[in-house]
């Protein structure tokens, strides 16, 4: 079980959800990912790609523009 | 229907033809799943929490809001860089805008075939309807399309299906034609009515579909970005920098983008080390990004202009900011350009 992070800072939805995707895809189930992004829309977004997806968000939160989300991989 | 469970894949919009399309062939048995391609003239998402006005008005990702509506998995793809190609040298030409619609499905049919081969699906589902659009769901485009995405007898049209020739998933008997429709027409009637039965409520209905190049006003500043560099080419910053704020062209070897209010200066102030930019320092104003190689003179009167459009526009003068992409400031004193000195020609 590893932890891992991406910077999504400056793109703007769909681009962090889809960075977040990708790195998924590369990771181990139980691994998780904790991703950086400005676009406030991915507060929306990511939870909801991981809800149809089968993972897991286990942290999520905003502080001066910044959006940080922890995404447990699930068995999807 | 064989034993196997078949698999398919659905191309997603986030409007309602898509999310219908994917519920008839679910129905029938069918294992689907969801595939959304991202061009960056994508209207869905971004741009809409760009401006602060629009902030806090609920803001969904459609295309995810169908897919979690249907229970099922959506695999978005990025298809910035290959999608160029398709705009810049559309074989059946523009619609109505800069629109290649016709290229445009063939390109994302194209993609959720080679999808389904490196995945080991069967068929590829669209929400298609003939008739529907002018440029590119007509009966005879429907045929291309098959065609030249290579899909050929894989892409089923589920709302339209009854007005087809046979595709192999209904030769084989995985779908029942029966069960399949016969939408036609610009009428949106029966799939609201589907859309009632099957209980989906909520849904989506964007006016000019999906896509930015649709628009009138975003084409003209995208063929604008064209002939002032002389080529066809952009990046996906340069599309993006469309969307946002007032664009003002004074000469041909650069363009002024304008924030219109604090949620566009914010989003334009992360373009500050791509772009050179002007900020009046004695008066509020917006943030000023300059696109384009520009003299002295050239920077004198994109100041002009800048103080233009800040609270100092009755002043005598205006202090402004000059910050190139490397981060070297200077600063000038101007006298506002006034509102006649600007051309109409100059708004693109």
């Amino acid at each position: 079980m590893s932890h891992y992070t991406l910077d999504a800072s400056r793109m703007m939805c769909p681009m962090p959800v889809i960075r977040t995707q990708d790195k998924i895809a590369e990771l181990e189930i139980a691994d998780t990912l904790e991703v950086t992004c400005t676009d406030p829309g991915a507060l929306n977004d990511i939870p909801a790609w991981c809800r149809i997806n089968g993972h897991e968000v286990i942290a999520a939160s905003e502080q001066d523009g910044q959006v940080v989300i922890t995404v447990k991989k699930g068995n999807g | 229907m064989s034993t196997t469970q078949r698999k398919a894949v659905a191309l997603i919009s986030g409007g309602l033809d898509s999310l219908l399309a994917a519920k008839v062939v679910m129905e029938q048995g069918v294992h689907v799943e969801g595939i959304n391609f991202y061009t960056g003239f994508c209207v869905e998402g971004h741009t809409h929490a760009i401006r602060k006005k629009d902030r806090n008005k609920p803001k969904r990702n459609n295309a995810l809001w169908v897919a979690e509506q249907l229970g099922i998995k959506l695999h978005i793809v990025d298809v910035i860089e290959e999608y160029k190609d398709v705009v810049i040298n559309p074989k059946h030409g523009y619609g109505a805008n800069m629109n290649p619609c016709l290229d445009c499905k063939g390109f994302m049919v194209k993609k959720a075939h080679e999808w389904i081969e490196e995945n080991n699906f069967d068929f590829i589902i669209t929400g298609e309807v003939i008739g529907q659009r002018p440029m590119s769901q007509r009966k005879e485009t429907m045929p291309v399309i098959a065609e030249e995405s290579g899909a050929g007898e894989l892409l089923v049209r589920p709302l339209c299906a009854q007005h087809l020739p046979a595709t192999l998933p209904e030769q084989e008997g995985w779908l029942d034609r029966e069960q399949l429709l016969d939408f036609s027409g610009r009428t949106r009637k029966p799939q609201m009515a589907l859309a009632e039965q099957y209980g989906f409520e909520d849904y989506a209905q964007p006016a000019g579909g999906c896509c930015f190049l649709t628009d009138a006003q975003y084409s003209k500043k995208f063929v604008d970005l064209w002939d002032a560099r002389g080529e066809r080419k952009y990046e996906l910053d340069d599309i993006m920098l469309l969307k946002v704020g007032r664009h003002i062209r004074p000469a041909k070897n650069f363009k002024l983008i304008i924030g219109r209010e604090e949620g566009e200066n914010n989003f334009l102030s992360g373009y500050r080390k791509v772009y050179s930019n002007l900020k009046t320092t004695s008066h509020a104003g917006p943030l000023v990004m300059i696109d384009g190689e520009v003299s002295e003179q050239d920077i004198e009167l994109a100041a002009r202009i800048a103080a233009r459009y800040s609270q100092g526009r009755t002043a005598e003068t205006v202090e402004v900011e000059y910050t190139t992409k490397d981060g070297e400031a200077r600063s000038l004193s101007v006298t506002p350009m006034p509102v006649s000195e600007i051309p109409e020609t100059w708004h693109v």
